[in-house]
Order: structure tokens, then sequence, then C-alpha cells
């Protein structure tokens, strides 16, 4: 009954996004106030039918009601609790829900949040958010149904795919989702300004917060990934570039470029076309994102849906989103006025040369990702495009970019001295050469590639530390008038700052666990010791052990140095009857500076197991700068100007004439 | 400074970095593409030794040979008309098994010997890399249905 009612209440929020996606549009055509109005209640109704149906479903997981067809095919009685409810969006068809759900949550955040937005603009861009709303419904309910029943219900369900049944995984795809969907509230303010003609400083001050969001969300999203591949498929490695890592990639790439645009348009009046176009560009690439992911077309443990009509469909919204809004920009855009002038040296230029590289990286991914796809479709063979493309193309475009972002941020707006600010960062300069000199020193064989990255890193967290030393007159005044000085700077620098600094983290940490891992690979039998970067790893056997839906081969392994002891460690090898599926647990002891990751492998048959070993220098310390990354994006996102009503009152001080209190800075 | 020369410097600019971007991807493009064959198409066609490429097919059931030092393995690729033999030293993912489809990269050391450097076996047991299915459907021994 229950199931019912959610198959019922989804169909209602597709009826309700109907009528969202159109009367709005009118009345805002019109201007007509009344049909507007329609806008706010309905994005309520929709929200609330949405989440009737998220619940229902998820109701139906947590009994294992194996009536429900995909319950049946993704869920098992004896999977623990918390597999049950990520079990929910777990699937292609669950997973839709959630998507829709979280689009509806933003359409209602954009009601409750957008109270001073202009009526007209309010009007477009919540119908413009239910016409994707429409897209996405009718997807769930024509081809992917959630709810559909199956007779005779079978006595257990198929089970989670236990690569999934994993902590880490079972968050991921709501961030990611929380990222991607987040992006259609920029996408939609944007083509409500191109039907409006009009772009303004106001208008970007609505569209960076939601832009915030969803950049540090997908920030996350991306990080839970690549943490989740790193301890769960057993090689040691954070990133693969596989195509479904780049579908994710792709969009948090644009994402940001659309961050620091949107900055320029706030702050100058400039790049607005540019900032639209980036938003545009965005939302598409997540939606890009989904159909590869979705359709079936790459073959991974996302690609849950196989059924060709499914990838027509997304394909046909995907033509329709993307050519219809790109042929809007192309008409409208030229009506968008360009605004502030500025020098190719300001912070400005800074910003576009960050953009152009940003999106040249993106395109580059693109390129990769899609080349194959190309290349089968024109029939010319099959091709993969691996890591080797990827690290030779991206890494020459993302290294100008951490220079860049050591020195744009200390550029004024406008016109810019560069030679001042080059002198004034003699210490900087200084520290990154002795870091360099000092990581040269430490490693020579890898020493060139190794050493480079830890400069910009060094760089980078060095001028960012320094930029916020000059702006408290670190030394320079009494430490009280320091601290003072550093409560007054706005939250939003110490956002961009935190943001800054995470990105010397994760380049620190890449560089770091690619260059100067330590890897052994061997056979060990009970009671036998192996020496990696200086630990000694004494090997216990395996025993066999018994898990709530799997059986696995336990290994031990005490890890000492000099003697001293450092972890116990038990890598298992899982196998889960239900799927007759093996799984790969390695176990890792961090310290924060390193990671030891161990992994058990098949037995020799005489007693011996294959065993890895790696010393992974630095590399939590790549999620860690994405949660410094996404902390930063949350800081800023709590600046006193992003909060409702500043814009109003702004306006309301310059209507009395009052001159404005506030300098951009 | 003019709104036109802004234009103008960013242009350059924009041009500068699609140049450098172009040559870094054809660049990178030419290195680094991994073809793929079946077993079939490398017995005919004669792919280079030493030349990249990625090979998908079953394991032949009783084909696979631990060496002594318990970490290098022997088997026989195959797609049911042709037979590749492959040499991998590593520890295998947890998903290989005699019969199952796999997809092994590196390079041929001689027309019939295959030195893996990396071995692909996705993520379920009933299923086949597509490729893999479809190197058995050129080969004429495909056994399941349309799809």
């Amino acid at each position: 009954m229950i199931v019912e009612i959610g198959h019922i209440a989804l169909i209602m929020a597709l009826i309700v996004a109907l009528v969202q996606a159109t009367i709005p549009m009118i009345g805002a055509a019109r201007g007509d106030g009344r049909l507007m109005a329609v806008a706010s209640t309905a994005a309520g109704a929709q929200w609330v039918f949405i989440v009737i149906a998220f619940l229902s479903l998820m109701n139906a997981y947590v009994t294992s009601d194996f009536s429900v067809f995909n319950v049946a095919s993704n869920s098992h009685s004896a999977k623990p609790m918390l597999y049950k409810i990520a079990g929910v969006w777990g699937n292609h068809e669950g997973s839709l829900v959630l998507w829709v759900l979280i689009l509806a949550t933003f359409g209602g955040a954009i009601v409750l949040f957008g109270g001073n937005l202009p009526p007209a603009l309010r009007a477009r861009v919540l119908s413009v958010q239910a016409l994707i709303a429409v897209g996405f419904l009718s997807f769930s309910l024509f081809t992917s149904n959630p709810f559909e029943r199956v007779f005779p219900a079978p006595l257990d369900g198929n089970g989670l795919n236990p690569l999934l049944q994993d902590p880490g995984l079972a968050f991921h795809p709501p961030f990611l989702y929380l990222g991607y969907v987040g992006f259609s509230v920029a996408f939609a303010f944007a083509i409500a300004a191109l039907i409006e003609g009009r772009v303004d400083a106001a208008w970007a001050r609505w569209v960076r917060p939601w832009t915030l969001i969803a950049w540090s969300f997908l920030t996350i999203g991306i990080a839970l990934g690549s943490w989740w591949a790193y301890y769960e498929l057993g090689w040691g490695g954070w990133w693969y570039w596989d195509p479904v890592e780049n579908a994710s990639f792709m969009p948090w790439l644009a994402g940001t470029a659309l961050l620091h645009s949107a900055i320029v348009c706030e702050k100058r009046d400039a790049l607005k076309a540019w900032t639209v176009l980036l938003a545009i560009v965005a939302f598409s690439l997540s939606l890009l994102g989904t159909f590869l992911v979705r359709s079936g077309v790459l073959t991974s443990v996302h690609a849950f849906a196989t059924d060709p009509a499914r990838g027509v469909f997304i394909l046909g919204f995907l033509i329709f989103v993307v050519g219809g809004s790109l042929t809007l920009f192309a008409v409208r855009a030229p009506l968008l006025k360009a605004g502030g002038l500025f020098a190719p040296v300001s912070r400005e230029g800074g910003i576009v040369l960050n953009n152009l590289l940003f999106s040249a990286a993106a395109a580059t991914v693109l390129l990769g990702t899609l080349y194959p796809l190309f290349i089968d479709a024109l029939g010319a063979g099959k091709v993969s495009v691996g890591p080797p493309y990827f690290n030779t193309v991206f890494i020459p475009l993302m290294a100008p970019l951490i220079v860049l972002a050591g020195i744009a941020p200390m550029l004024a707006w406008k016109r810019a001295d560069l030679t001042g600010v080059i002198a004034r960062i003699k210490i900087v300069a200084a520290v990154t050469v002795l870091v360099l000199l000092w990581s040269v020193y430490r490693a020579w064989g890898n020493a060139v590639f190794g050493a480079f990255g830890i400069g910009l890193s060094a760089w980078l967290a060095s001028s960012v530390l320094f930029d916020w030393a000059v702006r408290i007159r670190l030394f320079r005044v009494s430490a009280l008038d320091s601290l003072q000085r550093a409560i007054r700077i706005p939250r939003a620098a110490y956002g961009m700052s935190l943001a800054h600094f995470g990105v010397a983290l994760l380049v620190a940490g890449v560089t770091a666990s690619s260059a100067w891992r330590t890897e052994a690979i061997q056979v060990m039998r009970q009671g036998e010791t192996i020496s990696v970067a200086g630990f000694e790893f004494l090997f216990h056997g395996v025993v066999r052990a018994e898990g709530p839906n799997y059986t696995a081969d336990r290994g031990h392994f005490t890890v000492t140095r000099a003697g001293g002891l450092v972890a116990e460690l038990w890598p298992e090898n899982r196998f889960y009857p239900v799927q007759q599926q093996p799984t790969t647990e390695a176990a890792i002891h961090t310290t924060w500076l390193s990671d030891l990751y161990v992994v058990v492998g098949d037995p020799d048959g005489q007693g011996g197991w294959s065993t890895r070993v790696y010393y992974n220098p630095l590399v939590p310390w790549i999620w860690l700068g994405a949660m410094v990354m996404a902390l930063g994006g949350a800081v800023s996102l709590s600046d006193r100007r992003h909060r409702v009503g500043a814009p109003n009152r702004r306006r309301r001080r310059l209507m009395a004439g009052e001159p404005a209190a506030e300098v951009a800075r | 400074m003019t709104r036109k020369k802004r234009r103008l410097y960013t242009l350059i600019g924009a041009m500068v970095l699609l140049s450098a971007a172009t040559a870094l991807v054809i660049g990178a493009f030419r290195d680094n593409l991994v073809f793929f064959f079946s077993p079939t198409e490398v017995a005919e066609k004669g792919i280079e030794v030493g030349q990249r490429i990625r090979m998908g097919g079953l394991v032949e059931e009783d084909s696979v040979i631990r060496d002594a030092d318990g970490l290098t393995v022997h088997f026989r690729l195959t797609d049911l008309s042709h037979t590749i033999m492959v040499t991998y030293r590593g520890i295998l993912p947890s998903l290989f098994r005699e019969g199952q489809g796999v997809i092994v990269q590196g390079q041929l050391d001689a027309p019939t010997h295959f030195i893996a450097d990396e071995i692909m076996a996705k993520h379920d047991e009933n299923y086949m890399p597509p490729e893999v299915a479809e190197a058995l459907k050129k080969s004429g021994q495909w056994k399941g249905g349309n799809e």
C-alpha cells in the first residue's frame, strides 16, 4: 500500500512540475503577479510529493518488501541496516528518486531563501528548475519505475553489489548529487537571466552562494569516491582517470571556473556572458556525467542501466537541455552589456587566466573521455585512453594554475602593479626555493617531478599564509592589533585562503604519493618479515572469519619500526555468498604523514600467501586537502554578504543617497 | 586600456592556451592511445611486438599455471577460435577465475605470447566485458543470447 502511495506521489510530483514549468513562465512574460506566485506554491508541493515518494521507497527497503522489483533485485534481508538505507540509491531507479528529491529540495530552498529576488526572476528560475524536474521525473516514471511490483514475490533479494557495501560509498552518491544538482540552480539563474536579457551584480550575488554550495558538496563527493577507490579496490591508487571519475570531475572543473568568474561578475560587473556560459556548461557537464554513468555506454560499477531505452531518453534530454540553452545563449548573450574595464595584469586578469586554464583542462578531460566512444561509434576499432594521456595533458595545465593562485589574490582589482607584488613576495619565493632544494635532496631518484610538485605546493601554501600575515600586519603592529585585524577580515576572504590552502595540501599529497611511494609484492609464509620504507611487516598468517553477510580470509600483520610497535593490520579477502562475489579489503594504518597499506591476495597452495605492501607518503593529505577546500566553501558561504537580505540593505542604502560604505575588495 | 585592446589580449591569451592544449592533447594521444584486439585479431592481423594493446577474452579452463615464486601467473586467453599465452606478475584481481572474461593490458613479446602488466576482471561474476562478448561474437563462438 505504502509503495502505491509512493508511486502516486511521484506521478503527482510530475504533474505539479509540469504546472510549475509553464504557468509562472507565462506569468513572468505577461507581468502577471498571480501566475508568477504559482511557482512558490508548486515548488513546495513538488517537494512534499517527492519526499513522500522517497520515504515510501526507503520504507520498502528498510522492511525488505521483496514484492517490489527494485528492492528484490538490490537488497537482501541479511544486509546491515546502513546498507539497506544506502541501498535506496545504490541502484539506477532509486538513485533517480534521490536525484529528483535533491532537485526539489534546491527548488524549495530558492523559495525559502529567495524572498528578496525580483518576482519575475524568481518565477523564471523556479520554472526552469521545474523543467529539469519534468525531464527527470518522466525518465524515472516511464523508463525506470522504482515502485514496480513483482509477482510472485521472491523469498529473498539479490543483495547489493558487495563493492558498494561500504560506509564511504553509502554517502558518496548523495554528496555527488548535491553537487551535480546544485549546479542546476546556477543553470536556472543563467537561463532566467538570458530570457530577461539582463545580468547585473545583484544577479551574480544570488548565483554565487548556490554555486559555492554545489561546488563544496561536489568536492566532498568526489573525495569520498576517490577515498573509496583507494581502500576498497586494493591497488593502492586513488585516482584512475576512469571515465566515471572523469564524469564527476568535468563539472567540478567547470564549476570551479564558474565560482571564480562569478566573483568578477559580482564585484566588477564584467565577464557577464562568460559567467552565464559557464553556468550552462557546468550543469550540462553534470547531465553528461549522469548520461555517461547511467546509460551503460561505459562499463563500470556505476553502470546499472543496460536498457537501451534509458540511454536514448537521457541522450534526448541532454541534447534538448544543452542544445536549447546554448541556442538561447547565442541569441540573447549579445544583449548582456559588457561592464567594467580592466588591465590584463589585475585581479580580473588573473581570474580570466584561471578560467582559461580550467576550461582547457575540462575540455581535454572531455576529449579523452569521449574519444573512445566516438571511435567506437565510427566503427574504427576499440581504443582506451588511459592515465598516461590525462597525466601528460592535465599536469602542464594545472601547474601554471597553481603558480597563478599564489599571485592573483594579491593583485588589485582593475589595474595591478605586478612588479610591486613580485617584490613583495620575496619571502614566498625564498620558502619555495628552500623547500624545492630540500625535496630534491631528500629524493634523488624521482627528484625532478616530485620536487617540482612539492615546490608548487609550498609556493601556494606560503603565499596564502604570507598574504594573511600582510593583511593583519603581523609583527608590524602589536599582537592585539593584528588579532583585531584578523577578526575584521571578511569570511569570504578566509574561505578563499582555506580553499587555496586545501589545494596546496592536495598537490603535496598527489605529488608525494605518486613520486615516492614504495611497493612490495611477494609471497609470504607465517612468521616471515618484510621490510618496506624502514617499517618491518611481520606476517602471522591467515585465518577464516565470519562477517554478518560474508566470510573472509583475514590476514594479520604486526608492523614495527626500529623495534617499536607501529600497528596491527588485518587485511581481508571477503566472499559474499548471496552475490557469489569476492571483494578485497585493504588494511591501512595512517599517521597523517603517510599510509601503510597491506593487501592479502591468493594462497600459493604451499602455505604461502601473495601479499602486497605499500608505503604511501602524504596520501592522507589528498582527502584532507579536499575537505579543507570544502570547508573553505562553507566558511565563504557564511559570509555576511551572502546572507539573505544583504543585497536589499545595500539597495536601500543606495536609494537613500548614502555612499556605499562597502568597498569592493 | 580600451575595450578593443582588452578583448584582443584576452583573445590572444586564449589562442595561445588553446594551441598549447591542442599540442599537448595531440602529443599525448599519439603516445597513449591503447587499441583493443581479440585473440583472433592478434593472431591474424600481426600486431607489432612491443606495441601497447589491450586484449580481451576468456581465461581458458585448466590453463592457469603459477610459477614457484608464487607471483608469476601464466594462462591462455581465448576467444574460442584463437588462443594467446599470457604472462602476468603480481596479485590477480579477486574476480579472476578460469572461464571468466577478462581484459589484459600490456604488450606482445612474441607473436603468440603476451606480457600483461594489468588485468581487469570486472565487477561481478556473470558480467562479460562488452569487448569480450563482441570478440566472441566475431569469432562465431558466442553462446549467450542476442545481448
